[in-house]
C-alpha cells in the first residue's frame, strides 16, 4: 500500500494505482477525456494534469502511479489554469455546434467544458475544410473529422480488442487526424462494422449512419404496413436513456412505445432466433454426422460483424459458417413471405424495420443475398440509439406508457431465443434443441450453462445423446482471431464454435446506448437476458408454438426445400474487402 | 558625436542567436517518419522570414510558394498546383537577387522533384506516403533495435545485470558495443532538443563493467535441427546465439585460431581489450554453441559438405581481404594492407617500428586504427595521407582527434601518386599529388582535384594501405551463391536466392560496416532460419522496466568519456578510454527523456517485448 496526499487528504491505495484512480477512491474527481482504463492510458488530452509537489511540470493523473509521500493538488491555480486552457484548445478544433450533435447530452467533452463553465473561446476556430473533412454518407459507419478530438480510443479498441487495426493516425504536424489505416478509404477497408469504436468515442466523432428520418418517412406512408422486430439485446438497454430500470424496461413496454411511434405490427426477433435454432441446430447435427467437422468446426453465422471478419481475415474458412441466415434476416424473409401471405397482401406493401444493438446489421440487410424480387427482406435497420432518438423526437415518456402484448404470430418466443443476445446464448440454445432432436427428450434447460460466463474464450465438451460435442464460445474479434490461430496451428479442435464480434455479445453491441461514464455494461445487460430466460415458461426453441405452426403451414421441415430457400444463404455470394 | 563606436549586440539579438543554435539542434534531432511536404513548407516559412524585402522573387515569390504548398496540404490543390510550385520555384531560383531567395527556392525545388510522389499523394488523396508511426528515436535508429530507454532506466536504478539481460534480448555483444559501437542511437536522441544526446554508449559500458557475469536465458527445448554458421565474427555469433537459444544445435566454423572476427583481428586492444570481447563470446558459447576454429571453407571443408550436413547454413564471413591502390611500387617490401597489419597484431605478432617513418593511406576508422597502432609499435613518425579534407574523413571525429592527440600527423588533400622503392626493393617514400577541394559531386560531398602544385614526396619506411576491404566469396560460389561487385547476394531476409537452406549476411553481403549492423544482420538471419526450419520461437526478456520519472531533468551537460593520461603511447596497448564514475552514470542516465513513455512511445511502438 502507498500513502499519498491529494488535496490535503491522506489517501492509501495499492501500489501501482494511478493518481486518477487514487483520487477517485477518495471521491476526488479529476476531469479527463482520452483516458480509458486499461485500454488508453496515453495522456494525450492533458485534461487530467495535476500538480505534484517537487515536480517541474504538470503531471498527468491518468497514467502516473502514486508514490509514497506524493503530494498532489488537483485544483491548485496552476492545475485549474492548465485544465482550462487545454480544454479550450481542444474546443478550438472541435465543431462545437452541440445543438446538431448526436452526442449532445452524452458527450464527454461537452460535460467537461460545461463543468469548467467555458463560455467563450480565446482561440480561433480551426476546423478541417473541403475534402479534408469528406466522408462517405452511405457507409453505416460515419466519422466526423470536425468532432474528432484525436483521443485515440477508437484506434486502441480496434487494435487491442478487435485486432482489426482499422483506425490510425494520418497526416503529420497540425494536420494529424484519425483516419482509416494504411491510406485506405473505409469502403475498401476490412472493417467488421462492430461499432466498438463508436461506443468508446467520447464525442460525436464516430456514429452510425442516421436512418431515423427514413424510418419516420416510412411510418408516414399510408401505402405501407410497417412491421418492426426488436432484437433480444435491445430490451436490456433501451431503458437506460429514459431512467428505467432493466426490470421496468420490458419488451412489452417497448412494444407499446413502438405502437405510439406508429408501427403497425410489433414482433420479436426472438421468434426468428428460435427459428434459427431449428435450422442451425439441425444443420449442425447433419454436418457433424456427415463428418464435415473433422478438421474445422461449424461457426455460427448470426453475427454479421463476425461474418465480415471471417470473410476478410480468413476467407478460406467462409465455408465453415453455418448457412443459416441471422435471426434478423430470417425474420425479414418470413415476414415478406409467410406473413404477407397470412395478411393477404403483396410483400411490397410490408415495410420491415428492425431494431438492433448493432451497426453491422445495417450492412447485412443491404447485402444482395438478402433480397428477393420483392425488394429487401429487411427494409431498414435502426440501432438501439436511433430508436431512442425517435422516441425522444416524439416526446414519448416510456415510464408512463403501460405495457402491451406483442403481436401474433411472430411475437411469441422462448427463453432460448432471448439469450441470443449474450455471448454463449446461441450455443446454449442450439445444444438444448440438438439434445432434444437426438434423444426425443428435453434436457435440463440449464445443462449447458458452462459456456455462459468466463473469460474471452470458453470451451466445454458436452455429451449429447452419447455423442461428445466439443464446443467453444468466444466474443470480441481479437479473441476470435486467437481461437482461429489455435485451430490453424492444430492446437485446438472443436465441432461447434459460437462467435460474437462485440465483447459480451450483442448486449455490448456497437449500436447500444453509450454509458455516460466509461464503463462496460455487457455484464449486467447479459444477466438480464439470463434472468428473462430463467423466468420464461418455454425454454426450448422447438417448443415455440408459432415456430411449429410456421413449419406446419409453410416451411415443411428444418433444412427442407422451402427452409433452404428462405432461411439459408450463400456467404460466398458477396465480396468483402480483404 | 564620435566618428565610430564599438558595436555590441542587443539583448534581443543575443537571445535570438541562442534560439538559432537550439533550432539547429532541434532540426537535426527530427524523428524519422515526418511528412516531407509539411517540413518543406515550414522550412520555406523560416526562409521567408529571413527575406530583406528588396527583390520581388524572394519577397513575394516565397510567400506565394507557401500558399501553394499549404493548399496541397489542405487538399485544396490539383496536380497543376504542383507544376505551378515547380515553375515558380524555378523562377525564384533563377532570379532572386541573393542567396536568401535563391537557396530557399532551391530547397523547394529539391523537394518537389525529390519527393514529388508525396506532393501528389496529398493532392490526390489528402494523405502522406511517409510512415505513420513515430517510435522511440534511439530504438529505431539502432540497427538491432535494442531497448535503449529500457536499459538506461535500469542503469539509473543500479540494476546493471538486468540492463545487460535486456540488451542481450536484441544484441549478444553488449560489452563490445559498450566499447566500440558507433552509436547511431545517439544521432537523433530527443534529448538533443533540450541540450545534447544522452551518452548511450558510455552508459552501456558502465552497465557491462558493473554487471559481473550474467547467466544466459533458458534455452528452448531441443529441436533436433542442425545449423552451421560460417564465420565467428559478431554477425555469425549473433545468429549462433539466438539460434541456440531457440533450441537448434549450432556449429560455428572459424578460419582463424580464435573467435571474434574483426573485433579481435581488426580492432586494436587499446579500444577493445580482448578480455572484454571474451566476456561476450563466453556468454554466447555458454548456450551450447559448438565451435571449430582454424577451419577454412574451401580448403579444409567444402561448402557442399556443409550444405549437405546441416539443415541450414548462415554465411557470415565478413570482409577480410584488402583492396589495392593500383599504384606503381605497391608490390614493394613494407607496403602492407591495414587489414593484414591489424590482424597480425591481433594474432600476437608484434612488429617493431622503432625509429621508422610510416605512412597510412585512407581516411576511415580502419586507417585511424592502423595509424594509432603504428604509433604504439614505436614509429618515430606516422603520417595519415588522405585525398580529401579532414572534415571529409569517414572516421568518427573522436577517433581522428585522438589519433592527432597521440601524435600522428594528418596530411589531407594529398592523393597517393606512387611508391618510391629503394635499391633493395623496400619502400623509400610515398609520392602524392596535392589536391584542391572543388565543387560538390553527385554524392553530396565536395570532390578533390589535382592542384596546380608539384608532386610531394613523403620519405617513409612503411606504407599501410587502409582504403577498404573486400570479400573472398569464391569457395561459396560452388553451390550457386552469386556475388555482385564483390559482395555476396542475399535478400533483406538474409536468404540466398536460388540456394536452398543457405542464408548470408553481415559485411560479406553489405560491404564493410559496423559491429551493430553485423549484429542486426545476425538477428534477422536467426529469425528467418528459425522460420525456415519450421518454428516460430520468440526471443524475449522478462525484465521489468522501471516506470518513468514524472518530469524530465532540466538542461544538463552530457558526460563524455575521458582518455587516460597518455605520456607516450609507445608500447602501450592498454585501454585508452576511462568509463564513467557511478556519479556520472547516475546523472547521465537521468537525462534520458524516456521516449518509451512520453510522447508517441506510450501509444504505439514504445516497446517490443519479443521478436
Amino acid at each position: 500500500m502507498v500513502t499519498c496526499s491529494i488535496n490535503g487528504r491522506s489517501v492509501c491505495v495499492p501500489e501501482g494505482t494511478t493518481i486518477l484512480e487514487a483520487a477517485r477512491s477518495a471521491d476526488i474527481q479529476v476531469p479527463h477525456l482520452c483516458y480509458l482504463k486499461g485500454l488508453n492510458e496515453i495522456a494525450a488530452c492533458r485534461v487530467c494534469c495535476v500538480e505534484v509537489e517537487g515536480e517541474r511540470a504538470m503531471v498527468t493523473a491518468c497514467n502516473t502511479p502514486v508514490r509514497e509521500g506524493m503530494v498532489v493538488h488537483t485544483n491548485s491555480p496552476r492545475a485549474r489554469n492548465t485544465r482550462r486552457i487545454n480544454v479550450e484548445l481542444i474546443l478550438s478544433q472541435h465543431d462545437c455546434k452541440c445543438a446538431t450533435c448526436v452526442r449532445s447530452g452524452n458527450c464527454r467533452l461537452q460535460a467537461v467544458a460545461n463543468d469548467l463553465g467555458i463560455l467563450e473561446l480565446p482561440y480561433a476556430t480551426q476546423l478541417p475544410q473541403g475534402l479534408r473533412k469528406a466522408w462517405t454518407t452511405t457507409f453505416p459507419l460515419y466519422h466526423d473529422y470536425s468532432k474528432c478530438i484525436k483521443c485515440m480510443r477508437c484506434i486502441q479498441v480496434c487494435d487491442k480488442i478487435q485486432s482489426l487495426n482499422i483506425w490510425d493516425l494520418a497526416g503529420t504536424g497540425g494536420r494529424t487526424t484519425i483516419d482509416v489505416s494504411g491510406n485506405r478509404v473505409i469502403k475498401d477497408a476490412d472493417c467488421s462494422l462492430c461499432g466498438q469504436c463508436i461506443t468508446h468515442c467520447p464525442t460525436g466523432g464516430l456514429r452510425e449512419r442516421d436512418d431515423t428520418q427514413k424510418a419516420f418517412r416510412a411510418l408516414s406512408r399510408e401505402d405501407k404496413i410497417t412491421v418492426v422486430q426488436v432484437a433480444p439485446a435491445v430490451r436490456t438497454a433501451w431503458g437506460e436513456a429514459f431512467g428505467l430500470t432493466r426490470e421496468e424496461a420490458t419488451m412489452e413496454r417497448l412494444a407499446a412505445t413502438l405502437r405510439r411511434l406508429g408501427f403497425r405490427y410489433v414482433f420479436d426477433t426472438n421468434f426468428a432466433a428460435d427459428l434459427t435454432i431449428m435450422e442451425e441446430g439441425n444443420e449442425f447435427l447433419h454436418r457433424l454426422k456427415a463428418g464435415d467437422l473433422k478438421q474445422w468446426p461449424m461457426f455460427t453465422s448470426c453475427c454479421p460483424g463476425w461474418v465480415r471478419f471471417l470473410k476478410s481475415q480468413y476467407p478460406e474458412l467462409t465455408g465453415q459458417l453455418s448457412t443459416a441466415k441471422s435471426p434478423q434476416q430470417m425474420f425479414g424473409s418470413v415476414t415478406k413471405s409467410w406473413f404477407a401471405e397470412k395478411l393477404g397482401v403483396e410483400p411490397e406493401r410490408l415495410y420491415c424495420v428492425s431494431v438492433m444493438p448493432c451497426v453491422a446489421k445495417k450492412a447485412e440487410s443491404e447485402l444482395p443475398t438478402m433480397a428477393t424480387e420483392h425488394g429487401p427482406d429487411v427494409d431498414l435497420v435502426l440501432t438501439t440509439r436511433e430508436l431512442i432518438r425517435m422516441i425522444r423526437a416524439d416526446k414519448l415518456d416510456p415510464s408512463r406508457i403501460p405495457e402491451e402484448p406483442l403481436d401474433d404470430p411472430m411475437g411469441v418466443h422462448t427463453g432460448a431465443g432471448v439469450i441470443f443476445g449474450a455471448t454463449g446464448g446461441v450455443m446454449e440454445a442450439a445444444l438444448r434443441t440438438a439434445a432434444y432432436v437426438l434423444t426425443g427428450e428435453n434436457p435440463e434447460p440449464d445443462a449447458f450453462r458452462a459456456v455462459r460466463t468466463g473469460p474471452g474464450l470458453r470451451e466445454a465438451t458436452y455429451e449429447v445423446a452419447g455423442i461428445p460435442v466439443r464446443c467453444a464460445v468466444v466474443s470480441g474479434l481479437g479473441n476470435a482471431r486467437k481461437l482461429i490461430e489455435q485451430l490453424k496451428a492444430g492446437r485446438a479442435h472443436y465441432d461447434f464454435v459460437e462467435v460474437m464480434a462485440c465483447p459480451g455479445g450483442c448486449v455490448g453491441g456497437g449500436g447500444q446506448p453509450i454509458p455516460p461514464e466509461e464503463e462496460e455494461l455487457y455484464g449486467v445487460r447479459g444477466q438480464r437476458l439470463y434472468d428473462l430466460d430463467r423466468s420464461s415458461a418455454m425454454r426450448f426453441s422447438h417448443e415455440n408454438p408459432q415456430v411449429q405452426v410456421l413449419y406446419r403451414e409453410y416451411l415443411g421441415e428444418p433444412l427442407g426445400q422451402r427452409s433452404e430457400e428462405l432461411l439459408h444463404t450463400d456467404h460466398l455470394a458477396w465480396e468483402m474487402p480483404h | 558625436m564620435s566618428r565610430l563606436s564599438i558595436e555590441t549586440p542587443g539583448r534581443a539579438q543575443t537571445v535570438l542567436q541562442g534560439l538559432y543554435v537550439d533550432m539547429e539542434r532541434r532540426i537535426s534531432a527530427s524523428q524519422p517518419g515526418l511528412c516531407p511536404v509539411d517540413m518543406s513548407l515550414n522550412f520555406l516559412r523560416l526562409c521567408h522570414a529571413q527575406t530583406c524585402g528588396k527583390c520581388v522573387p524572394c519577397r513575394v515569390g516565397l510567400s506565394q510558394l507557401a500558399v501553394l504548398i499549404e493548399r496541397v496540404l489542405d487538399r485544396d490543390a490539383t496536380l497543376e498546383t504542383v507544376d505551378l510550385i515547380e515553375s515558380t520555384a524555378q523562377v525564384i531560383a533563377d532570379s532572386a537577387d541573393c542567396a536568401i531567395g535563391y537557396e530557399a527556392a532551391h530547397m523547394v525545388l529539391r523537394g518537389v522533384r525529390g519527393f514529388r510522389e508525396d506532393y501528389e499523394e496529398h493532392v490526390l488523396h489528402g494523405r502522406c506516403i511517409c510512415g505513420l508511426s513515430q517510435p522511440v528515436p534511439c530504438v529505431v535508429t539502432c540497427p538491432a533495435h535494442v531497448d535503449v530507454p529500457g536499459y538506461v532506466a535500469l542503469i539509473r536504478e543500479g540494476r546493471y545485470q538486468d540492463a545487460v539481460r535486456l540488451i542481450r534480448k536484441d544484441n549478444p555483444f553488449p560489452s563490445v558495443c559498450g566499447y566500440v559501437c558507433e552509436h547511431p542511437c545517439e544521432g537523433q536522441c530527443r534529448r538533443r532538443m533540450v541540450d545534447d544526446a544522452v551518452n548511450i554508449c558510455g552508459l552501456k559500458r558502465f552497465a557491462v563493467d558493473h554487471a559481473g557475469v550474467v547467466d544466459p536465458p533458458e534455452r528452448a527445448p531441443d529441436t533436433g535441427k542442425q545449423v552451421a554458421v560460417i564465420g565467428g565474427g559478431p554477425g555469425g555469433l549473433t545468429a549462433a546465439y539466438y539460434l541456440s537459444l531457440m533450441g537448434h544445435q549450432v556449429t560455428v566454423y572459424e578460419q582463424r585460431p580464435k573467435l571474434g572476427g574483426m573485433l579481435r583481428y581488426g580492432i586494436p586492444d587499446y579500444r577493445l581489450p580482448q578480455e572484454v570481447l571474451d566476456r561476450d563470446i563466453d556468454h554466447i558459447l555458454s548456450t551450447g554453441v559448438r565451435v571449430h576454429t582454424g577451419v577454412s571453407i574451401g580448403s579444409d571443408l567444402t561448402m557442399e559438405e556443409i550444405q549437405r550436413g546441416y539443415d541450414a547454413v548462415y554465411i557470415a564471413i565478413g570482409a577480410h581481404t584488402d583492396k589495392k591502390l593500383g599504384l606503381e611500387g605497391e608490390d614493394a617490401e613494407n607496403v602492407i594492407s591495414a587489414v593484414e597489419f591489424l590482424r597480425s597484431i591481433g594474432e600476437g605478432e608484434v612488429m617493431d617500428f622503432t625509429g621508422k617513418q610510416v605512412c597510412v593511406i585512407g581516411g576511415g576508422n580502419v586507417s585511424m586504427d592502423a595509424t594509432r597502432t603504428a604509433l604504439r609499435l614505436g614509429a618515430e613518425r606516422v603520417t595519415c595521407v588522405y585525398r580529401r579534407r579532414v572534415e571529409d574523413m569517414t572516421a568518427l571525429a573522436e577517433e581522428i582527434e585522438e589519433a592527432m592527440a597521440e601524435g600522428c600527423q594528418i596530411l589531407p588533400l594529398q592523393a597517393p601518386a606512387r611508391i618510391e622503392v629503394d635499391g633493395s626493393g623496400k619502400v623509400a617514400a610515398l609520392w602524392t599529388r596535392p589536391q584542391i577541394i572543388g565543387p560538390y559531386g553527385a554524392d553530396g560531398r565536395p570532390k578533390p582535384r589535382d592542384a596546380a602544385v608539384r608532386e610531394f614526396r613523403i620519405p617513409c619506411d612503411y606504407v599501410i594501405v587502409a582504403i577498404g576491404q573486400a570479400i573472398e566469396a569464391r569457395p561459396f560460389e560452388t553451390i550457386g551463391v552469386t556475388t555482385h561487385r564483390g559482395a555476396i547476394q542475399a535478400d533483406l531476409t538474409s536468404a540466398v536466392p536460388g540456394v536452398h537452406n543457405v542464408f548470408a549476411g553481415g559485411d560479406a553481403v553489405s560491404g564493410p560496416a559496423t559491429v551493430i549492423r553485423a549484429v542486426a544482420a545476425g538477428k534477422v538471419a536467426a529469425a528467418n532460419i528459425d522460420n525456415y526450419l519450421g518454428f516460430d520461437h520468440k526471443i524475449r526478456c522478462d525484465v521489468e522496466i522501471p516506470p518513468a520519472h514524472l518530469t524530465s531533468t532540466p538542461p544538463c551537460g552530457r558526460v563524455n568519456l575521458r582518455n587516460r593520461d597518455l605520456r607516450t603511447c609507445k608500447g602501450d596497448f592498454t585501454l585508452v578510454k576511462e568509463g564513467m564514475s557511478l556519479e556520472e552514470a547516475q546523472q547521465e542516465s537521468s537525462r534520458c527523456l524516456r521516449c518509451d513513455h512520453f510522447g508517441y512511445g506510450i501509444f504505439k511502438g514504445g516497446r517490443e517485448r519479443e521478436w
